[in-house]
C-alpha cells in the first residue's frame, strides 16, 4: 500500500508531557508501520471538550473547532481531518454538522473567524483514528503487519461513550460495537466476550468534579472486565484511558476492592504487535504496568 | 437578581418556553419533546438528578424559570450521549443540558457551589488564555476552587495520583511555567471575541 495523508488534529491531552503522551507515542510507532503521514494542523487549539460550555457558550465553542477546520483547510486541503481523542473527534464533528446544516451558523461563524483573518467552508471529512485503521485499511491488512501475536492475553474492549455516540462507527451498533473485539482479535489476542461495561459511562470530565459519583462508575467498569476474565483493558479514548486507569487506588481504598488492571490503547497494543519496543509502544508511560504486553514487546 | 436575568423576567413575563427557545443553544428543540421518559433512565448519574430531562422540559413548558435555572440537575450530565441516541424524537438533550446550564450560569442563577459548573468554568479559562488546556494549571486551580484550606486537603487526597502521573511523565511540573499554547494567541482571541459578541448581539436582537 502506499502512503497515506491526513491532516492531523492531536489535542491538548496528547501533548508532551500531557496525560495522553504516551497514546502519541504509541500512533506515531503505529503509523510509522502502517505507512500512515500526519501532517499536524498547524497552530491548532483546544476544541473545548464537551465541558467548556458554561464559559464558552455556542457560538465561541463552534468557533475554536472552526478555527482548527480552517487551518486544516488552509495548510492540507484536500485531507481528511483525523483525531485520537474521542472528545476533539466528536467536537470537530458536530461543528462540522451544525455548520454545514445551518445557513445563519456558518455566516456567523465565519464573521468570528475573520476577526482572526481566516475562512472555513467544513469541505473535510472528520474522522477518528480508528476509523481509519477500519475502513481505509481494515482488519486483514492491519493484520498482515503483526509480527509478535499477542498470544494468550484476554483483553476487554471498552469502548465508552464519545466514539460510540452519537456518530459511532460506520457499521456498528451503540450497544454492542464490535470494532475493538476484532482489533483485539486480529493482534493474536482474546478478546473478552459480552462485557457488559463496553460502552457504560466513565463519568468523562466530571471525573474531576464529581469524583465519587465518577469513581462509583469506573468501579463497575473494572469490575466487569474482571468478572469477564480479562487481564488488561484497552480504549480508544484518553478520558476514558485516564479515568479508568488513574482511580484504582482511590476505589481499592473505598470500596476495598484490589483492582491492579492495566489500560491500554489499541495504539499501544498493536505498536507491541507490530514489533515495536515497550518505549516506542509508550508502554512506560502506564501508571499500571501492562507486565503481558512488556513481556512480549521485551522478547 | 443580576441586569441580565431582570431584563429577561420582565420581557418574557409568562412564556419560559419562548425564552429557552431565544436563548438556550438548540432550545428550540424542547417543544418536540414527547415525554416519553427514555432519556430520564439514560443518564449515568441519574440517581444524582433532582430533575431528569424529561422532566426539565416539562417544567420549561410549565414556565417553572427559577426551579429550572437554579437547578442543579443539568450538571450533572456527563456528556455520555445515550439519550441522544435514544430519543424517538432525536432531540439533541445533551446539548440543550449543555445550553440549559450555560444559560443559567450567564444569569447568575446557577447554584454557585456547583463543582462542575466550576469546573467548567475555570477550564473555559484556562483554555482562553493560551488556546490550549494545560492540565496541570488546570488541575491546581481545580484543588484550590474551593479555598485554600479545602485547596490543600484536595491536593492531599490526590496527591498519589499526581505522584504517580509525573512518574510517568504525564503531567509534568514544567508544564505549569510555560505550558503549551497556540502561537497567534492574539487572532484566536480575537475570534473569540468577536464569536461572543455576535452571541450576545443575537440575544439582544431577539429580545428587543
Ligand atoms: S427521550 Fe426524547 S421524547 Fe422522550 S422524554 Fe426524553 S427528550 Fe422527550
Ligand atoms: S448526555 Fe447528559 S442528559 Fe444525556 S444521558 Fe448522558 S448524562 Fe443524561
Amino acid at each position: 500500500m502506499s502512503k497515506k495523508e491526513y491532516s492531523f488534529y492531536p489535542g491538548c491531552s496528547s501533548q508532551k508531557a500531557a496525560s495522553a503522551s504516551n497514546y502519541q507515542t504509541s500512533v506515531n510507532s503505529m503509523c510509522d508501520v502502517l505507512d500512515i503521514q500526519l501532517n499536524e494542523i498547524p497552530d491548532w487549539n483546544c476544541c473545548s471538550a464537551s465541558i467548556g460550555y458554561a464559559g464558552g457558550g455556542e457560538l465561541p465553542r463552534l468557533a475554536l473547532s472552526a478555527r482548527n477546520m480552517a487551518l486544516s483547510e488552509q495548510a492540507h486541503a484536500g485531507q481528511d481531518i483525523v483525531a485520537t481523542c474521542a472528545a476533539c473527534w466528536l467536537a470537530t464533528r458536530e461543528t462540522k454538522e451544525r455548520l454545514l446544516h445551518d445557513e445563519a451558523l456558518m455566516k456567523e461563524t465565519n464573521e468570528a473567524l475573520a476577526a482572526g483573518g481566516l475562512k472555513v467552508e467544513a469541505n473535510q471529512d472528520i474522522r477518528h483514528m480508528v476509523e481509519v485503521l477500519i475502513e481505509d485499511f481494515g482488519y486483514d491488512e492491519l493484520g498482515k503487519h503483526v509480527q509478535k501475536p499477542l498470544e494468550g492475553i484476554k483483553i476487554a474492549g471498552y469502548v465508552g461513550c464519545q466514539t460510540n455516540r452519537p456518530f459511532g462507527i460506520a457499521g456498528e451498533s451503540f450497544e454492542n460495537p464490535k470494532y475493538l473485539d476484532k482489533l483485539v482479535e486480529t493482534l493474536g489476542a482474546e478478546p473478552v466476550e459480552n462485557y457488559d461495561k463496553k460502552v457504560s459511562c466513565c463519568g468523562g470530565a466530571l471525573a474531576f468534579s464529581e469524583p465519587e459519583k465518577s469513581q462509583a462508575l469506573i468501579k463497575d467498569i473494572i469490575e466487569s472486565a474482571y468478572d469477564g476474565g480479562a487481564e488488561m483493558i484497552v480504549t480508544p479514548c484518553p478520558v476514558c484511558q485516564l479515568n479508568v486507569e488513574a482511580y484504582q487506588d482511590n476505589i481499592n481504598a473505598k470500596y476495598k476492592t484490589k483492582f491492579s488492571m492495566p489500560v491500554v490503547y489499541y495504539s499501544q497494543l498493536m505498536s507491541v504487535a507490530y514489533g515495536k519496543s515497550g518505549k516506542e509502544a509508550g508502554l512506560d508511560g502506564q501508571l499500571i504496568a501492562a507486565k503481558k504486553l512488556e513481556d512480549i514487546a521485551g522478547k | 437578581m443580576s441586569n441580565m436575568n431582570q431584563a429577561m423576567v420582565e420581557k418574557y413575563r409568562n412564556d419560559f418556553l419562548k425564552e429557552v427557545k431565544a436563548n438556550v443553544e438548540e432550545g428550540d428543540w424542547v417543544q418536540m419533546c414527547m415525554q416519553c421518559g427514555v432519556c430520564s433512565g439514560s443518564c449515568p448519574f441519574g440517581p444524582y438528578w433532582d430533575h431528569p430531562p424529561q422532566e426539565l422540559f416539562m417544567m420549561i413548558r410549565a414556565g417553572k424559570r427559577e426551579e429550572v435555572l437554579s437547578s442543579n440537575s443539568m450538571w450533572m450530565c456527563t456528556s455520555c450521549y445515550n439519550c441522544i441516541a435514544r430519543c424517538p424524537r432525536e432531540l439533541p438533550i445533551t446539548h440543550i443540558m449543555h445550553g440549559l446550564a450555560h444559560y443559567a450560569d450567564r444569569l447568575g442563577l446557577a447554584p454557585k457551589e456547583q463543582p462542575t459548573r466550576k469546573f467548567a468554568n475555570r477550564f473555559w479559562d484556562n483554555l482562553v488564555k493560551k488556546g490550549r488546556v494545560n492540565e496541570l494549571k488546570l488541575g491546581v486551580s481545580l484543588y484550590f476552587m474551593n479555598g485554600f484550606i479545602e485547596g490543600i486537603k484536595t491536593a492531599m487526597a490526590a496527591a498519589p495520583l499526581g505522584m504517580g502521573m509525573m512518574k510517568a511523565k504525564r503531567l509534568s511540573p514544567m508544564e505549569y511555567f510555560g505550558g503549551h499554547g497556540v502561537k497567534d494567541s492574539k487572532g484566536l482571541d480575537a475570534i473569540l471575541k468577536k464569536a461572543r459578541q455576535i452571541e450576545d448581539e443575537k440575544i439582544a436582537k431577539y429580545n428587543s
